[in-house]
């Protein structure tokens, strides 16, 4: 599903935030991406999203290299990935319900399947009973929570979470984490950024670790 | 390590099952979100949808405009205001001309005879040119009567009485027909009089409505020019109102961007602005202009029964209107792609 063969990523002022990376992370597996601050898992993530691009090596997702993907492919590519971001990323000028429904607009559904997949979604966030609510009058799990209901409302194949848990509570952090094992168990490719170890300790899922942009290990989380 | 580790071992099975549990659609949501149905929509399901998005962002952007009256009314104030000179000069130049065609038809032209002349030969050259078919009427005025009128009408008469002789000539008056009316016409039959051996000088009386017709001519060129300047103008209105609504709305573009949308989506809604500000634009502009010829109309008809005349104020024809309304939608639409493209482009996630 992602495959990344000897990839640099260095930002324009200089700083090589990957260093000749390679790993491979087959459909269907769900794993931990960890390190220190600015070890570059933000980075890797981006890559995969074509928020940023290689400047050598190759990405590929879903057997495509992305690394080269033309600005007009970049679209279809992330309807296909669903993500949730750290701070979430949510409209404070709609509802729950529009929040979640942006992608299926996007993807030009119509209005009932719209309405179907939505209440699918927040129905499986456990968020049904907020779907009107202006998403600023959530708790900050719930936003979260919405978030990840967005991201996964289209059917992603790969879903990616940069920090998901950053500033939630230990409870909230391992409800939220059995959330992505549910999709992972129906067959949702998983990759979840994360520097919260003590939660993760218990998960038995491979860790991609990182340090100063190299791959530290690819083992599972408790050796 | 092992595979077998990965899924539905260890402490995190336990909860998984009871949230399977309790969740009554539990199936189908699990099959739905496992993307096995994802394209299935049908082409007519998706024009059908696309059509029904398209009228919606039309609505949700007149909505934002709206929803901010106050804003929305200065902008378009400057792009009606922007248009309503061109297309009053449009309208007033439409009157001139209407009114100098109406006056076409009184076109004159005196034949000056020369002095050696006779009386009777002026009359026999009246009935000739009475004779063709090109002129209407031909009327001699002989010096005498001539230097009578000039008396009467000059207050000059003890000057005149000191003359020995008449110091004016015989004058043969000519009204061309209508169908013979038109400027090349009438410069064609001067041409044929001028020739003739009794003519001295053949006087065109509408020289001066030729150099008005001339003088309508540069005003429209001068229109035009103006309108080209002034439509730029509201290209750039419509343009920077764009620039900053999109500015405005720099983290909805970000987070659209982010989960698929495509730049024909993210650039929709401020095309639809653009076109709504331009179609308020022209609206206004026909209403300001429709309401001033109204008030025009008036004194214009009071001042043609002056002259005799049943003129009245030309307006706005329904093709004009509608020409105006469709070229500043289209104005609105255009200012919004010059900028749309280029300001997004720059809106990028990082
Ligand atoms: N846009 C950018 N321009 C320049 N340098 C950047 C940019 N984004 C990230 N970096 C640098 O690249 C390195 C990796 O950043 P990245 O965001 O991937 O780290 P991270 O592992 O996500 O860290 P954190 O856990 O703090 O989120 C950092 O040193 C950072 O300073
Ligand atoms: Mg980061």
């Amino acid at each position: 599903m992602i495959q990344f063969e000897q990839v640099c990523k260095r930002y324009p002022g200089g700083h090589q935030a990957l260093n000749n990376l390679s790993f491979h992370m087959p459909h269907g597996d769900m794993r931990f991406l960890t390190g220190h601050s600015g070890a570059g898992k933000s980075t890797l993530l981006k890559l995969i999203m074509v928020m940023e691009r290689a400047n050598s090596g190759q990405v590929l997702v879903d057997g495509r290299n992305v690394s080269k993907l033309p600005a007009r492919h970049i679209p279809e590519l992330r309807r296909k990935v669903g993500v949730v971001f750290q701070n979430h990323q949510l409209l404070f000028d709609r509802s729950v319900f529009d929040n979640v429904a942006l992608p299926l607009v996007i993807a030009g559904y119509g209005h009932r399947d719209i309405g179907r997949r939505v209440r699918a979604a927040l129905d499986k966030v456990g968020l049904l009973d907020k779907e009107r609510q202006n998403p600023i009058t959530l708790s900050g799990g719930e936003q979260q929570r919405v978030g990840i209901a967005r991201a996964v409302v289209n059917k992603p194949k790969l879903l990616l979470a940069d920090e998901p848990t950053g500033n939630l509570d230990p409870q909230l952090s391992a409800e939220i984490m059995h959330l992505f094992e549910q999709f992972n168990q129906v067959g949702v490719t998983v990759l979840i950024a994360t520097h919260d170890l003590s939660l993760i300790a218990r998960m038995p899922y491979k860790l991609l670790s990182l340090r100063q942009g190299q791959l530290v290990s690819a083992g599972g989380s408790h050796e | 390590m092992s595979k077998s580790k990965q899924k539905g071992s260890g402490a995190s099975k336990l909860p998984k099952r009871r949230l399977g549990q309790l969740q009554t659609p539990a199936k189908p949501s699990r099959r739905e979100l496992s993307g096995a149905k994802t394209h299935r929509t049908r082409f007519s399901d998706q024009w059908q949808s696309y059509r029904s998005h398209h009228r919606q962002v039309a609505s949700e952007s007149l909505r934002r405009l709206l929803k901010r009256p106050l804003a929305t009314l200065m902008t378009t104030l400057v792009i009606s205001i922007a248009m309503v000179l061109p297309a009053g000069l449009y309208v007033g130049l439409n009157n001139v001309e209407a009114v100098s065609q109406g006056w076409d038809g009184a076109a004159r032209l005196s034949v000056f005879l020369k002095f050696s002349v006779s009386d009777q030969d002026a009359q026999k050259l009246r009935q000739q040119l009475a004779d063709r078919k090109d002129i209407a009427s031909a009327e001699y005025i002989s010096p005498s009567e001539a230097l009578e009128e000039f008396r009467r009408r000059s207050g000059f008469g003890d000057v005149l009485d000191q003359l020995d002789s008449n110091p004016l000539p015989g004058v043969l008056v000519l009204s061309p027909t209508a169908d013979n009316s038109s400027p090349e016409k009438i410069e064609a039959l001067r041409d044929q009089l001028n020739a003739l051996p009794q003519a001295d000088l053949v006087k065109l009386d509408m020289e001066w409505l030729q150099r008005l017709n001339r003088i309508t001519d540069i005003s429209r060129r001068l229109t035009l020019a103006l309108a080209a300047m002034l439509a730029a103008g509201v290209l750039l209105i419509v343009g920077n109102t764009i620039k900053l609504a999109i500015e405005n709305r720099r983290d909805e573009i970000l987070v659209v961007k982010l989960v698929g949308g495509t730049n024909a989506f993210v650039r929709r809604p401020f095309l639809y602005m653009g076109f709504w500000y331009g179609l308020f634009g022209g609206l206004l502009a026909w209403l300001l202009l429709a309401s001033s010829l109204l008030w025009l109309s008036g004194p214009v008809k009071e001042l043609a029964g002056l002259y005799n005349s049943s003129f009245s104020l030309l307006g706005l024809g329904v093709l004009d209107s509608l020409i105006m309304w469709a070229s500043a939608a289209g104005l609105g639409l255009l200012g919004a792609l010059l900028v749309v493209g280029r300001e997004l482009r720059a809106i990028e996630p990082k």
